[in-house]
């Protein structure tokens, strides 16, 4: 029906350089992760298959949760292509780097020995297919984190790998993730250098939200920035970062506009009631300022565009910790040239949310192949 | 105004669209049901290629259990973030005031008389004088 395929305008539009820090690679088929699967957990995936909670899965917006222009021209799922995602997206904008998020199910799965075997096969999964063929290409370690034994024990596996930028989970877990039941999990992490990135889905048995079961994809897709405060309302409260003062956590594809209203109420709430968690040696806000770090998509969008730098003056601390995303090839997909408020920002903070924080935390070189970047400068 | 030939009828059958590079524009040509309709290629929400994204028509419900369908193949979907467009107006779904696609006359015309060469000339010289031919109308 589409008679002549258009490469989006943008190409060079861009002065910024650019790190994409959510991408969704695909599997080609069912069958993909055959080959990184012991004979074993082969027939279990294709008898027994994936097995989680049920209902946390609504209709997308569009078949694959993708955009519509992202199914390659040989018909294979959107992101499953590397030509494809090459052409589309890093090639698109020029991208310095892009960081991948597989949302496979593995961490989410009932059975922890197929959840430990299925993160190992995406791994190797992404080293052989994403990583080693494309440079720009850097990705979040896989792992069974309701069974931080297993996670403990892949992070030592394949942490080292320099294509592994982070650890991943996503933010509906079993329990709030300061428990301590996670911080194995997380001290490894920091022995292997690595944060950990969190990201917008998953299904961990409890309702998104603390008043039960929506009955929309709207109110799952706008209510999922409730799951992530509850993450950093419990990871602060917990006292997770005296223990761990080197953990890095990355909040990804959850919103950020609500971090400064969130920080009032904990240090308001705190002000009161500190005696119940004497192991907080400072203001909440303090570990949220200095341990989180957030992606932008789905931007946030007032109504009026001078709001986003109001809101933004009563948390100057996210001018260091926002990094641009896109979430390709979803469909709610933000363009780099499109994706920021057409308003006057504060100063450098164009080019730190487009790649340099990211460019800082996940210890990136200048430019893949070391050419000389001179798109930093605005 | 310039005039250009994008097309024959031929190429673009009803539900079908043709994407062209028209004075360094991206437009889509839509044949609906008969009726030629042209946009430019570019959301004005975010910049997205608007023209590959699905046509559809308008699901409207009096009560429960009662559907209308209309307009079908007259609306333009996003393919990123679903805004919806009417190909006869340009104009949005949500916000038909003040959100709205560039949309360009079109018309269909036997031969080339009278028009300036297209980017499809070379193609269809050879073919036939007698052809009707697809014109779309854009500014300098």
């Amino acid at each position: 029906m589409v008679t002549t395929l258009t490469q989006p305008t943008t190409r060079s539009q861009s002065k910024l350089a650019v790190i994409d820090c959510d991408i969704h690679p695909a599997l080609k088929s069912p069958k993909a992760l055959h080959p990184y699967l012991s004979e074993r957990w082969r027939r279990h995936r294709d008898t027994i298959g994936d097995r989680g909670y049920a209902g946390s899965y609504y209709p997308r917006a569009n078949p694959n949760a993708a955009r519509t222009d992202a199914w390659p021209p040989n018909g294979l799922p959107p992101g499953s292509d590397l030509d494809f995602m090459r052409y589309q997206l890093l090639d698109a904008w020029d991208m310095d780097f892009g960081v991948l998020q597989p949302l496979l199910g593995a961490g989410q799965q009932l059975n922890h020995e197929y959840a430990a075997a299925l993160s190992s096969a995406i791994n190797e999964w992404q080293i052989e297919e994403w990583l080693d063929p494309e440079p720009r290409l850097r990705s979040g370690l896989v792992v069974a984190y309701e069974s931080p034994e297993h996670a403990v024990a892949e992070i030592r596996r394949r942490g080292a790998h320099p294509g592994f930028v982070q650890v991943m989970l996503t933010i509906r877990t079993g329990e709030p993730l300061g428990r301590r039941k996670y911080w194995p999990m997380y001290e490894a992490a920091i022995e292997a250098g690595l944060p950990i990135g969190v990201h917008f889905g998953g299904q961990g048995g409890n309702p998104i939200t603390g008043a039960g079961w929506p009955s929309m994809y709207l109110e799952d897709h706008a209510g999922m920035s409730t799951a992530f405060q509850a993450q950093v309302i419990s990871l602060v409260c917990e006292g997770v970062f005296e223990h761990l003062p080197e953990l890095k956590i990355v909040l990804i594809e959850g919103g950020f506009a609500w971090a400064p209203p969130l920080s009032w109420r904990l240090d308001s709430a705190w002000r009161k009631l500190h005696d119940e968690v004497p192991d907080l040696k400072r203001k909440p806000s303090e570990y949220f300022a200095e341990h989180f770090w957030l992606t932008t998509q789905p931007m946030e969008e007032p109504p009026v565009a001078r709001q986003f730098v109001e809101m933004l003056s009563h948390a100057p601390w996210l001018e260091d910790k926002l990094m641009f995303s896109t979430d390709y090839p979803h469909w709610d997909f933000d363009a780099p040239n499109e994706a920021l408020p057409k308003i006057k920002l504060p100063e450098n903070f164009a080019p730190k949310l487009m790649a340099e924080n990211a460019r800082g935390l996940y210890k990136l070189p200048s430019r893949v192949g070391g050419l000389v970047d001179t798109s930093a400068t605005v | 105004m310039p005039k250009w030939v994008v097309a024959t009828v031929d190429e673009i059958p009803p539900g079908a669209r043709k994407v062209v590079d028209v004075g360094g524009r991206s437009i889509g040509v839509f044949n609906v049901g008969g009726e030629f309709y042209a946009v430019l290629n570019r959301c004005p929400h975010q910049g997205g290629p608007l023209c590959l994204g699905n046509t559809l028509g308008f699901l409207r419900s009096d009560g429960v259990g009662e559907f209308h369908y209309s307009r079908a193949g007259e609306i333009l979907r996003c393919p990123w973030h679903g805004w919806e467009y009417d190909l006869r107006t340009g104009q949005s779904w949500f916000d038909p005031g003040h959100v709205l696609v560039r949309r360009y006359e079109v018309e269909v015309v036997p031969g080339f008389e009278g028009l300036e060469k297209g980017p499809y000339v070379a193609e269809t010289f050879a073919i036939s004088v007698e052809q009707q031919y697809v014109i779309v109308e854009v500014g300098r």
